[in-house]
């Protein structure tokens, strides 16, 4: 048995992106340090297996029907029955489909955050909060999550409280340029949201891929993520208007309260 | 002294955001965290060109700057994110987990620039310029106006008191310049 530890932080790229991790206190801190070499093993292989970027990945090969879906790794079919389900849920706004292509990437980052987190949080950290390029996965607690503000770059929309598990995700055009097209259309979305965040305490697998079925659907997600059970909503409209669902404001945090 | 154009001074706050982020970056994590292939650009990648004061402003002195990230009127009911409960006392000088840490010197336009940093309980609770340019009068006016930006744009996560933050994807060239990027930097 290692000695205790703190606080734990690590940063690694990955994915085009990068991960940031906070883990607290355990009082064997040899375990969750392994544990984060796994959890930080896993996003790389994540990565080799899923990359829309590789060539020669097993998605892509895939995709060109060089491979069985039997032939590839356990986390293919995972994610890809993740991703169906996502689809049948949103009523095809989420979809790996679009274009004859197979891209589960709207999937796949929010997955391995969470997947990874609960590794950390399995060999006994008191709390995780990892975040991928912008989506964040809390377990244990309290954490405090900023909501970037998408029309002034630096500063907060609002703070997100957590006192248990939870996955954060914000979706939007972002810098990388629209990256979410509406899949009806090809087009950008219509409904001019500048980003919606959603928050499921299910976990970010869920959160990530309603976020982008729901900035897709722009003014039309308000209602649908409204009916979703454990699911709450909000969004930062084009002109700088704001809303969010019904039941949100359990998630915010009382910052001046 | 030449009056200064409203442009100039509006142009200068800009830069100085974006230099916060950037200065940030540039700190020296004494057994940090380390950042696989993430490095901090330079000041001018960035087109960040601000000259600090030598003197340095303490946190809870920032009168809040334009577009100031917290201050501003937050969308929905949300209580303002920048508001003190959280905050650490503002000059509690014998904290003592508190520390000080040095960034790398940056070249602007103006000259030479190093920010320090001190952190206490993982916060920062004050930046200041330690190196800065201030050979001529205009060099002078503008660092008045530009150091309550600086230091509010390094401190906008930690007076929320946030430990992590959501947004739209950042690719990792974008991460240089996130919050999350000055949460990682600044965290124990």
């Amino acid at each position: 048995m290692g000695a205790g530890i703190e606080r734990l932080r690590h940063v690694e790229e990955s994915m085009g992106t990068v991960f940031s991790f906070d883990i607290r206190g355990s009082r064997d801190g040899a375990e969750v340090r392994a544990a984060l070499r796994a959890a930080v093993l896993a996003l790389h292989r994540t990565d080799e297996i899923f990359s829309t970027y590789r060539p020669d990945s097993q998605i892509m090969r895939l995709g060109r029907g060089e491979l069985d879906r039997s032939d590839c790794a356990p986390e293919v079919v995972e994610v890809l029955e993740l991703c169906a389900a996502a689809e049948r849920e949103s009523e095809g706004w989420f979809t790996t489909g679009y274009a004859g292509g197979l891209d589960p990437t709207g999937l796949v980052k929010g997955w391995a955050v969470e997947r990874a987190a609960r590794t950390i949080a399995a060999s006994g950290a008191g709390g995780v909060c990892l975040n991928g390029g912008g989506d964040v996965q809390l377990l244990g607690g309290p954490w405090r999550v900023g909501i970037a503000d998408p029309l002034r770059p630096g500063a907060l929309a609002l703070v997100v409280g957590a006192h248990g598990d939870l996955g954060v995700a914000t979706s939007g055009p972002a810098e990388r340029g629209c990256h979410v097209i509406d899949p009806r259309t090809g087009e950008a979305p219509v409904g001019g949201l500048a980003s919606i965040t959603v928050v499921c305490p299910a976990g970010l697998t869920t959160a990530d891929t309603r976020a982008t079925a729901a900035y897709a659907m722009g003014d039309r997600a308000r209602d649908w993520l409204e009916a979703l059970p454990d699911t709450e909503g909000f969004a930062v409209t084009a002109d700088g208007s704001t809303w969010t669902t019904s039941g949100f404001h359990r998630h915010t945090a009382g910052v001046n309260a | 002294m030449k009056r200064k154009h409203p442009l100039r001074r509006v142009m200068l706050g800009a830069a100085a955001t974006t230099a916060g982020i950037v200065l940030l970056l540039a700190l020296k994590q004494p057994g940090g965290s380390s950042v696989a292939g993430v490095a901090a650009p330079p000041a001018g990648g960035v087109g960040a060109s601000v000259p600090v004061a030598g003197a340095g402003a303490p946190v809870d002195e920032v009168p809040p700057p334009d577009g100031a990230p917290v201050d501003a009127a937050p969308p929905g009911e949300a209580p303002p994110a920048g508001a003190p409960a959280d905050e650490p006392p503002p000059a509690a000088d014998a904290a003592p987990d508190r520390r000080t840490v040095l960034g790398d010197a940056v070249d602007t336009q103006y000259g030479p620039v190093q920010v320090q940093l001190t952190l206490s309980g993982g916060r920062i609770v004050k930046a200041e310029a330690r190196q800065a340019p201030d050979s001529d009068a205009q060099s002078k006016s503008v660092s008045a106006n530009a150091v309550p930006k600086l230091n509010q744009a390094a401190i906008t996560a930690q007076s929320a008191g946030i430990d992590a933050v959501s947004g739209a994807s950042y690719t990792s060239k974008g991460y240089q310049d996130s919050l999350q990027s000055a949460l990682d930097k600044a965290g124990v």
